[in-house]
């Protein structure tokens, strides 16, 4: 009898430090929303110091940025499949849909080089304007972000495949599905900011 | 680029006398402290019990042991720029060359407000607040100890500085273009970036953690309106934290990025903008002066209710106050440079605003007066704390609301004025606020409480000090002496000068008496023992458990009915029950992770300031290791089982008994 009671007891101190993971991780967002935040402001301070060089009007492709926003946006919906799968304790679907949500991370930031490669080979690198300085910040701080989003899930990749699905892994693909969800929305922000104002 | 990038034995200040004498006695005190350790064979217990622990207990007196070393350096930066403004008068210039003296006020105000004010607020939050309501740890119990040794890293930067290299001597604000590559090609600036930064993490999980704690982890039955007023004031602290330290990390990251990469954020050419830096540095730094006040509100509010042995006056008004405080001390940021040249409107929207912070202020301490009204006020030290700061955070307070007027701020800015105001508030109300807590729980967290006598000389010291040292720079900052001056020439300012570097050595005399008092209680500790938990007749949580509290601080957790919970157990007899049976305790283990991945990102920062390419890479990716092996540790917590929770509760419960009988 007792034994029950203790085992009871032990799910439910699970179960209340689980919760905390995801709560934590969440407010941890907020505060990362704040370090965008920082990025945008000082963006819409120094866009239009170009300082006698390039604004958005002459860098920004448009076509290439929707191809690059689609990858992205894609792979949200993608992850909510592979966090559909992992609530059903489907391993297999899970992996499939990580892997799925993972190339089209990859491509996302492939595009991203590119471009940045792209503005540098042509002599429009960040150290040329304070434009260009917001710009490459800004973006490469959500690029950042989205690289680290790529390891952590492969390292989650590794984990599902030899572990499977157990609470404490669904919890970490729950918090790492906040976290590609939560750098969706600042993309649709510089998406919009950032390219849509710039070259309209 | 060489090897070690831009490191070499040039960076020692061998020529500097006074910096190689310091070194040397830092030397020497820490080959004592090794040799003792030694000797006691202490290295085991010092690594296994106090730097993997992640007990919240001992992590807060952790930091609050490097706020007090912090506070010995910050102090000795103090007196040595009061003495040198003393010496350097009628146009002679002192022991102190420029660079060196530009070095020490900056060091002088990073090293109080990022490494004293803030471990101590943070170090008392950490031993307090689990307590307070009647949780076991914190939310995160590893993330804390991380907290903890990131701060300790952004310690050792600060402290390296002085040996190899330089500090920043741009003032503790590090404005550019000043702090640019052009005008600051040296390291002192990338010492001040990598560790505030690295610092500033670990506070940033210490808000995150501690918002979760106090929302998801409080008693069964404890409403948020129920919190102890210490939690709450410390709540909006962390919500503060939360909302203003990622606004620093993108500020410094900016600079960096100036620094590092040629980008043009803050430089004169190519578009830079240096008041964006200012903007984001104060949107920052002004919540920031309100993280290290709401805490020491809430140690004032449960000083004076326990002392007057009343319900604190007002609870629900000292909340929603503290909400506003905190609330308003993000709108008021430009109010530190009205000067910037903003239109007429925007100064007076700061200005109205930051006049306003003093009604909820204002609403506090009518609270703290309407509680002593008609109460029986026990004149202990932290009482005396309480009461110095009442007079001088008023004051400082009143001239601050002078500040806020966008008219007179043209003539005081950048005044010594200034400085007297801040350290008006910021000692007057922080420090006085950390020292009163200091005594007021030193039993909960040692186990004895402090010698009186002593205690009181060091806070009429302090006082008085303080009164002497800060008021001669109001009448300077009228008199027209701006701050970061290095030597004078002005007759009409002599007499100030030197009574404010008398002062300074008062203060000094309430430090060195703080000293002799924890020699003196460390020495008497067996007759100043708290054998009963709850030495002052106390309130809340923290007084229910043993002194120093059980490492899973209680056995069973209680059923909170009232918000001064332990009283209101006291009254019905809930109080010194044993409770029907015990069940097993689930706690964390100890782990060494924080620590080395702290010194990893500590070697990385370093790396990074030397130009060090390589090693900061291998620091970041040995960082980032520790971290993910910590993630697949499995063996990471245990049960406490019964007998033993038995064993300890019977010892705190017969203690009571005696107490009680005696």
């Amino acid at each position: 009898m007792s034994s029950v009671a203790t085992d009871m007891h032990h799910d439910h101190d699970h179960e209340h430090h689980e919760n905390n993971n995801v709560f934590g991780f969440w407010v941890y967002l907020m505060t990362d929303c704040l370090l965008f935040a920082s990025f945008f402001a000082t963006y819409a301070v120094l866009f239009m110091n170009t300082a006698g060089g390039v604004s958005g009007k002459d860098i920004f492709e448009l076509d290439f940025v929707a191809v690059e926003t689609a990858a992205l946006l894609l792979s949200s919906i993608t992850f909510g499949f592979a966090m559909i799968a992992a609530h059903k304790q489907n391993k297999g679907g899970t992996l499939l849909w990580l892997a799925v949500t993972w190339v089209f991370g990859a491509v996302f930031i492939g595009m991203e080089i590119y471009e940045f490669h792209h503005l540098i080979v042509h002599g429009n690198g960040p150290d040329t304007s304070a434009f260009l300085t917001a710009f490459f910040s800004l973006v490469g701080l959500h690029g950042l972000h989205v690289t680290s989003g790529l390891i952590w899930m492969t390292i989650l990749i590794i984990e599902v495949m030899r572990r499977g699905l157990p609470d404490k892994t669904v919890t970490r693909l729950s918090c790492l599905s906040l976290f590609w969800h939560f750098l969706d929305i600042v993309w649709i922000c510089v998406f919009t900011v950032v390219y849509l104002m710039g070259a309209l | 680029m060489s090897f070690l990038g831009k490191l070499s034995i040039e960076a020692v200040p061998y020529h500097e006398p006074i910096v190689m004498v310091t070194l040397g006695v830092v030397a020497v005190l820490g080959l004592v402290i090794a040799g003792l350790i030694t000797k006691f064979k202490a290295w085991g217990p010092l690594w296994r019990d106090w730097i993997t622990s992640i007990d919240h207990k001992r992590l807060g007196i952790m930091y609050i042991l490097l706020a007090l070393i912090m506070l010995m350096r910050g102090f000795a930066d103090a007196i040595m720029m009061r003495t040198q403004l003393a010496a350097a008068t009628n146009g002679a210039e002192g022991y102190l060359p420029p660079e060196h003296y530009d070095q020490i006020f900056t060091a002088h105000g990073v090293i109080m407000i990022i490494f004293m004010a803030m471990p101590f607020m943070v170090g008392l939050m950490n031993i307090i607040v689990p307590l307070q309501i009647g949780a076991r740890d914190v939310a995160f119990p590893f993330l804390n100890n991380l907290s903890f040794w990131l701060t300790a890293g952004g310690a050792i930067l600060i402290n390296l500085s002085l040996g190899v290299g330089e500090f920043a001597k741009t003032g503790w604000v590090a404005y550019p273009p000043l702090a640019g590559l052009e005008y600051s090609p040296g390291v002192g600036v990338d010492y001040y970036i990598w560790a505030l930064q690295i610092s500033g993490l670990g506070t940033l999980l210490t808000g995150v953690n501690f918002l979760v704690t106090v929302f998801k982890m409080r008693a069964p039955g404890m409403k948020l309106m129920q919190m102890p007023i210490f939690t709450w004031t410390c709540t909006w602290g962390n919500i503060l934290i939360a909302a203003s330290f990622p606004i620093l990390t993108a500020v410094l990251a900016m600079l960096t990025l100036d620094r590092y990469l040629d980008f043009h954020f803050f430089t004169n050419d190519l578009g830079g903008n240096s008041m964006m830096y200012i903007n984001l540095f104060w949107a920052w730094g002004h919540p920031e002066v309100y993280i290290l006040v709401l805490p020491a509100f809430g140690i004032f509010s449960e000083i004076i209710s326990t002392f007057t042995a009343k319900r604190l006056f007002g609870y629900k008004s000292m909340v929603y106050a503290s909400g506003a405080i905190a609330i308003l001390g993000f709108i008021v940021w430009l109010h530190h440079f009205f000067t910037m040249g903003s239109s007429a409107n925007v100064n007076a929207f700061f200005g109205i605003m930051t006049m306003v912070i003093a009604v909820p202020t204002g609403v506090k301490l009518f609270n703290w007066l309407f509680t002593m009204y008609r109460g029986r006020l026990t004149i202990t030290t932290p009482v005396l704390w309480t009461l110095g700061f009442m007079v001088t955070f008023t004051i400082g307070g009143m001239t601050g609301v002078l500040l806020a007027i966008p008219g007179a701020d043209y003539v005081l800015h950048n005044s010594l004025f200034l400085i007297a105001h801040f350290h008006n508030t910021i000692i007057g109300g922080a420090v006085f606020g950390y020292l009163a807590g200091f005594a007021y729980w030193f039993p909960k967290a040692m186990g004895f409480k402090l010698d009186e006598k002593t205690g009181k000389a060091a806070f009429w010291c302090w006082q008085i000090g303080f009164m002497l040292a800060f008021m001669p720079l109001y009448v300077l900052g009228f008199l027209g002496m701006t701050r970061r001056l290095n030597h004078t020439d002005n007759p009409d300012w002599n007499i100030w000068l030197y009574i404010a570097a008398f002062g300074a050595f008062v203060i000094a005399a309430g430090i060195f008496f703080q000293l002799l008092q924890l020699f003196i209680s460390f020495k008497n500790k067996e007759a100043l023992k708290d054998t009963t938990g709850d030495p002052w007749n106390g309130h809340t949580l923290e007084w229910s458990t043993a002194s120093p509290p059980q490492y899973y601080n209680f056995a069973v957790i209680p059923h909170i009915k009232d918000i001064d919970a332990w009283t209101d157990m006291k009254e019905r007899g809930e109080a010194y029950q044993k409770p029907e049976k015990y069940a097993p305790i689930h706690m964390p283990k100890n782990t060494s992770a924080g620590f080395f991945m702290s010194m990893s990102f500590t070697v990385m920062c370093f790396a990074l300031i030397w130009h060090i390419w390589w090693l900061a890479a291998v620091g970041f990716i040995a960082g980032i290791a520790v971290f993910i092996k910590r993630c697949y540790t499995s063996d990471v917590d245990y049960y406490v089982q019964v007998d033993e929770v038995e064993t300890i509760e019977a010892e705190h419960l017969s203690a009571n008994a005696k107490g009680v009988n005696a």
